[in-house]
């Protein structure tokens, strides 16, 4: 291979011009980095957010009461006293489409167990809850039909609760308190984490329903009832059943409006999508910006080294160097360059990014169609700069060029 | 045998508006073995005399025989070729390259040819540098030697490939006397060894070691004349 010898030559030229090389080599780097850094961040938050929404639930469609209004003052979604536990049993019992359905009765109460004591959230649920909310348990067990039936005065803990108030100790089996009713511990929850919007999923303990709306509650008000599609196709057959059966079961005439409202996890899930969509949409014009910046150096650098390299090419040309000679040696410089700037650049764009994923504490997802771009936008404007004044300059008569200023 | 053969060679640099003759029908003829110092003041046409000769720059007009070989009609890739076999060149400003050691200096040429770099290209480029007594100065960068030690570095580097004529535009211009002395006392060895030797100077303590002088003016040659004996056939234009 002809060509080959110039390796070596431009080998020698980038590591005789440290500056000049690791001042063009910086833009690269920057430029790489600084995309790759951003975007892997911008996507690994998207993904964050995308497995907190997948992790609220399986095909997850939430109903919740209406609005309540009285002479024209509207109360907000949940005010009205619309949905009831009958509700839920219909829904389970007619639906095809649903796989699962849970009414979820909450309430905010003081907790107390032996010495300790916390305030958490009480959610009175049905057994298929944990299908629907993908919730695992890390001990003992769920409560049955047969405890909704009997009211059962027992609880199963998140594991916040369960830290809180046992810290450490085996809580199966013990007695709490919630405002002073004494429940029996009969499992935990596996950790799920935090939400999208910030609040501690694990920090909530499991009742059965019909105890909590009797026991804690008032014995009617159902705000929410929680359901699960059997598949992510049959969500909007599952709304449409919902909303014709709960239509039915209230008697609401063909001009009433719907006096309860239903979400779907899609909803979410798109509302999220939307919003990550922007952040990264965001991080990516800031890391165009940066990649044009680096292109801007590189360009300057090239330009500015002209003079000097005129000249040596005028040098070159003078002991015999041909053209293409010069040409080749100047383009295996600038893909030298390019690469190993290029390589640097995902080298610093990834430890920077894994670095600040962990700081923040959020994770970074690498895409190699991202670095591709970055790593080929650089190289170009690199080989393209560092090509160009080599070309004007090969084209001049030796003493033109040695004579250059 | 004759070396280099000018016919009715013209160049004219156009300066602004108007046209400036820097060489106008000059004919010579340079044989093997010369030592010819070129004169003249400046603008009289001696550099571009030189740049032509050197085929690092293209007459207009005429006639240039190198060797026998007519290189006035030569394309760029082959005047490359000329300059990289056949000819030597050495500058005023000695134009080496910066931040590159004396050895790999002289080798450059060697780079350009079919020998490329090696062992061999190596051991070329340090026979050139003891022909100029510069043998211990093999890894010093153009920075760390002095203008004369430069000058030789560049003379190295002409003679690296064994052309029969060494070029020299002003070689001394930038030297003082000591080292002037010491330059023209090279060029006066190799010129001992059979290899043709022709420069441009105004000082003409220089041209005295020379053995013809050729003296332009506005483009013309309006002297030529043999000093000593060896070659000093006398001829007038």
């Amino acid at each position: 291979m002809k060509w080959m010898k110039f390796v070596g030559v431009a080998l020698k030229s980038i590591a005789k011009n440290r500056l000049r090389s690791l001042l063009t080599m910086l833009g690269i780097i920057i430029g790489v980095g600084s995309v790759i850094c951003l975007i892997s961040l911008g996507k690994g938050s998207q993904a964050d957010i995308q497995r907190q929404v997948d992790s609220m639930g399986t095909n997850l469609l939430i109903i919740r009461s209406g609005s309540a209004s009285r002479r024209g003052v509207h109360g907000g979604a949940g005010t009205q006293d619309s949905l009831s536990m009958a509700d839920a049993r219909a829904m389970d019992k007619n639906l095809a489409s649903v796989a699962g359905v849970s009414p979820v009765i909450s309430v905010q109460a003081q907790v107390i167990a032996g010495a300790a004591n916390w305030n958490t959230r009480i959610q009175g649920v049905s057994p298929g809850y944990p299908l629907i909310r993908n919730l695992e348990l890390s001990r003992g067990t769920f409560f049955a039909g047969r405890d909704l039936k009997v009211k059962s005065k027992v609880a199963v803990l998140g594991k916040t609760v369960a830290d809180e108030l046992f810290s450490g100790q085996d809580p199966l089996g013990t007695r709490i308190r919630i405002r002073n009713v004494p429940f029996k511990v009969i499992g935990v929850l596996r950790a799920k984490g935090q939400t999208a919007m910030g609040t501690d999923q694990d920090d909530v303990i499991l009742i059965p329903s019909t105890t909590a709306l009797y026991r804690l509650s008032d014995g009617k008000t159902v705000r929410t009832i929680m359901a699960s599609a059997r598949s992510p196709e049959a969500m909007e057959q599952a709304m449409a059943e919902i909303r014709a059966l709960l239509r039915i079961r209230h008697r609401l005439r063909a001009e009433e409006r719907d006096d309860f409202r239903i979400r779907s996890q899609t909803e979410i899930t798109s509302m999220a999508t939307r919003i990550t969509g922007t952040l990264t949409l965001l991080l990516s014009a800031i890391a165009g910006v940066s990649l044009l910046v680096g292109g801007i150096g590189i360009m300057n650098i090239m330009l500015v080294s002209v003079t000097e390299r005129t000249r040596e090419i005028g040098i070159r040309m003078a002991v015999g160097a041909r053209g293409r000679d010069i040409l080749t040696q100047f383009l295996i410089e600038a893909m030298i360059l390019s690469l190993l700037g290029g390589g640097l650049g995902i080298v610093l764009g990834l430890g920077i990014a894994f670095g600040l994923g962990r700081i923040m504490g959020t994770s970074v997802v690498v895409d190699p169609g991202i670095i591709l771009t970055a790593v080929l936008f650089s190289a170009g404007v690199g080989i393209f700069f560092g090509f160009y004044p080599a070309r004007k300059a090969a084209a001049m008569s030796p003493i033109n060029a040695l004579k250059y200023e | 045998m004759k070396i280099i053969e000018l016919k009715d060679v013209s160049k004219t640099f156009v300066l602004g508006d108007s046209p400036v003759k820097a060489l106008d029908r000059v004919t010579m003829t340079i044989c093997q073995g010369e030592f010819v110092a070129v004169m003249g003041t400046s603008g009289s046409g001696k550099s571009t005399l030189m740049n032509v000769l050197g085929c690092l720059d293209r007459a207009d007009t005429g006639e240039y025989l190198l060797e026998g070989i007519n290189v006035s009609r030569m394309d760029r890739d082959q005047l490359a070729h000329v300059r990289n076999r056949r000819i030597g060149f050495v500058f005023q400003g000695f134009n080496l390259l910066p931040r590159t050691s004396a050895l790999e200096n002289v080798e450059l040429p060697l780079l350009y040819s079919p020998l490329g770099l090696g062992r061999e290209s190596r051991q070329r480029a340090v026979e050139a540098l003891t022909t100029v007594g510069l043998a211990q100065r093999l890894d010093h960068e153009p920075s760390q030697l002095s203008g004369g030690q430069q000058q030789r570095v560049a003379i190295a580097r002409a003679l690296v490939n064994q052309p029969a004529i060494i070029l020299a535009d002003e070689p001394t211009g930038n030297l003082d006397s000591a080292t002037t002395l010491e330059v023209i006392t090279l060029f006066q060895r190799l010129n001992q060894r059979g290899i043709t030797i022709v420069l441009v100077t105004h000082e003409s303590e220089m041209a005295r070691f020379a053995n013809r002088i050729i003296e332009l003016a506005d483009g013309r040659i309006i002297k030529d004349r043999g000093v000593g004996d060896a070659f000093g056939e006398e001829s007038s234009p």
